[in-house]
């Protein structure tokens, strides 16, 4: 992907939502680790973590752009969108399991074990990497030539 | 010869014998000649036969099969859409140019993996189709680890040459794309009186009762490749004045005799140019020498050595070493989709000119195969540069291949070579190709701030709309403009989305959303015929 930084935060808003709400539907169904919790929990807690990745993923983008400066080339390799898997993650983790960021969102006491978190962060990571690589350009001729916005 | 000569191409036709083909009646006339917009009684007086038809795509190399396939995909019936050239496959001319280079069928270009010109959508891309198409979990997984960690564990993912026009062959079936094309040379664009245009066509000898053919259509495009391929003037001259066209060649000619002979016997080389070019041809002699234990010396000629990292600030510095300026394609990679695609949209004039000159410049990408063969010829010693500029080519004394002399800091060199192969590939001027010529003088084209056809960010040829008609053009020839990787695989489809978005605004098939986008995608999935 050849992404402006308007392009990025637009793509990263509608991937993750979009795409990751998807599979976390999806594995909302067996996530592992949370067996007491209910389905609408479990979801909950889902979207709670895709939610801190976009807002947080916005502040990233900020970073990422100001890094892309210094490459002659003004890209991203596929491959830095795999890996920042490690630093977001990172970020995220300490916020979320920690909880010091999102107790808003989640019922009571329930919190996503480390493991649980672990699992949705690096499927949901996957997921949207490998759709925003390939087939999110079936949906759209026009994405991948206007640095990645929609509008 | 002239002072113009340039590379022939197949299906390029010289002015001259243009004139003299066919026969018969339906010639252009004085009148058509020094007219610039032509009524219909004009051409009816000239006994020129008229076809009619919305669409018009001059040219019919890989330009003209992009910009189809695209407008099919719109929606557009094939009847209403010609495409006019004298290539008998869309990729003719480009096959014969990387051929020369050294790039068969089983070899790598340098393109990147998204840029399919056989599919729109750049999904699934050629590392993902030659993975399943493999044999064997290793030959599967290697295009895959490529193009997921380029370039950083592994050099950039490129399609082998024969994929790439594989998969052409197919889509030009898919889109019924020869059943759109008319062979011919294409003469001239006028802009007819009432709107739209009148293109000419002579048709091969014969296959017509007339000499030309007239196209009249609101819409044309143009995308005919290089007006033509240059000698470097030193090699030019040496090649006129001496009548040898066999000691110094052009990379992009056929030259396979070279390496025959120095299979046969010892002989040095010099190479001139620091393009990917250069990188092909010396890859060809080292892997000579490697297999057939050739005994080839090679002097490469570099005008600029570059000795590293290089540009006007940290934020602009390009890689670079042992002479080369590194990257991975053309220009740098984010001019087809990112940053740089977006900042040079919206420059004109001189900062346009300017943005242009910071990214172009001569250079090649990192193959680690490469640096390899290199780094053991340097050691080794049958590679050395030498940096200068040429002062004079000439025979060699004993009448055994030639001299070039060089102009270097330490005074003038002398350099004996067996063989000098010119991997420069410089661009002739616009105005050398007659259709450009024509449309400068007739039609109000201009010129772009580096010098080519200024071309709007629609891909339509500024001065030249005509009543309810437009004339496009993409491809090299419109380079300088708002977008600069034009003349790519990509830039081509980038070059026909814009035409096509412009066109459908305009009536002419239907805009791509996501419902067509995702419909037709499925259709080119299954190989199902529009």
């Amino acid at each position: 992907m050849l992404p402006t930084l308007n392009g990025r935060i637009q793509s990263r808003i509608v991937i993750t939502l979009i795409i990751g709400g998807l599979w976390s539907l999806l594995i909302a169904l067996f996530l592992p680790g949370v067996s007491g919790a209910s389905y609408s929990d479990k979801l909950r807690a889902l979207l709670g973590l895709l939610i801190v990745l976009t807002v947080l993923g916005i502040g990233w983008e900020l970073v990422y752009h100001g890094l892309m400066q210094l490459r002659w080339e003004k890209d991203w390799p596929t491959l830095f969108g795999l890996v920042t898997i490690v630093n977001e993650g990172t970020l995220a983790y300490v916020l979320v399991v920690h909880r010091r960021f999102d107790h808003w969102w989640f019922h009571d006491d329930y919190r996503l074990p480390r493991s649980t978190f672990l699992f949705a962060l690096i499927t949901t990571w996957l997921v949207v990497w490998l759709w925003a690589n390939g087939p999110m350009r079936v949906f759209t001729v026009h994405w991948r030539f206007r640095g990645g916005r929609f509008v | 010869m002239s002072g113009r000569e340039t590379i022939r191409l197949p299906g390029a036709v010289p002015d001259a014998a243009d004139e003299a083909m066919g026969g018969g009646t339906g010639d252009l006339t004085e009148a058509l000649l020094s007219t610039s917009v032509w009524t219909d009684q004009l051409l009816a007086a000239a006994g020129i036969p008229v076809v009619e038809v919305p669409f018009v795509t001059v040219g019919s190399g890989i330009g003209s099969f992009v910009t189809t396939d695209y407008l099919r995909i719109m929606g557009v019936p094939k009847e209403q859409i010609k495409v006019l050239g004298n290539n008998p496959v869309p990729w003719s001319t480009y096959e014969y140019l990387t051929r020369n280079s050294q790039i068969p069928r089983g070899e790598r270009l340098r393109s990147d993996s998204a840029s399919t010109p056989d599919n729109i959508w750049g999904f699934p891309s050629y590392a993902v189709r030659e993975a399943f198409a493999a044999k064997g979990l290793k030959n599967k997984l290697f295009p895959l680890w490529n193009v997921a960690t380029e370039p950083i564990f592994s050099n950039y993912y490129t399609p082998k040459a024969g994929q790439a026009f594989e998969s052409m062959e197919a889509e030009t079936k898919r889109i019924d794309y020869f059943d759109c094309l008319d062979k011919g040379l294409v003469r001239m664009v006028r802009k007819r009186s009432g709107g739209g245009y009148f293109t000419i066509l002579t048709p091969p000898a014969g296959t017509t009762p007339t000499k030309r053919v007239a196209y009249k259509s609101r819409w044309v495009h143009l995308a005919v490749g290089y007006p033509g391929l240059k000698f470097l003037d030193d090699l030019q001259t040496y090649r006129t004045t001496y009548n040898d066209y066999s000691t110094v060649v052009n990379a992009y000619e056929p030259h396979e005799g070279i390496y025959e002979d120095l299979k046969k016997r010892p002989g040095t080389v010099v190479i001139r140019g620091g393009g990917i070019v250069a990188s092909r041809i010396l890859q060809r002699l080292i892997d000579d020498r490697d297999r057939e234990s050739t005994q080839v010396q090679i002097v490469h000629v570099f005008r600029t050595y570059i000795t590293g990292a290089h540009g006007p600030s940290i934020f602009m510095r390009r890689r670079g070493g042992d002479g080369w300026a590194y990257q991975g394609f053309n220009y740098p990679k984010s001019v087809w989709g990112g940053q740089l695609k977006a900042r040079m949209r919206k420059l004109e004039g001189k900062d346009r000119a300017d943005l242009y000159k910071t990214i172009g410049g001569t250079n090649t990408p990192v193959r680690w195969s490469w640096q390899e063969q290199l780094k053991r010829g340097r050691k080794e010693g049958w590679y050395r540069t030498v940096t200068g500029s040429v002062e004079s080519v000439v025979p060699a004394p004993q009448g055994n291949g030639t001299t070039t002399r060089l102009k270097t800091k330490d005074g003038i060199v002398e350099i004996p070579a067996s063989y000098i192969i010119d991997c420069t590939g410089l661009e002739a001027d616009i105005a050398e190709h007659r259709i450009f010529a024509d449309l400068l003088t007739h039609s109000g084209a201009g010129r772009n701030p580096v010098g080519r056809l200024d071309v709007e960010r629609t891909f339509e040829v500024k001065g030249t709309a005509n009543g309810d008609g437009k004339l496009y053009a993409s491809g090299t020839a419109t380079l300088g403009g708002y977008f600069p990787g034009v003349d790519t695989f990509l830039g081509l489809q980038i070059a026909a989305q814009e035409i096509g978005d412009d066109l459908a605004k305009q009536g002419f098939g239907s805009y791509m959303g996501p419902l067509r986008s995702v419909s037709q995608w499925l259709k080119w999935a299954r190989g199902k015929a529009i």
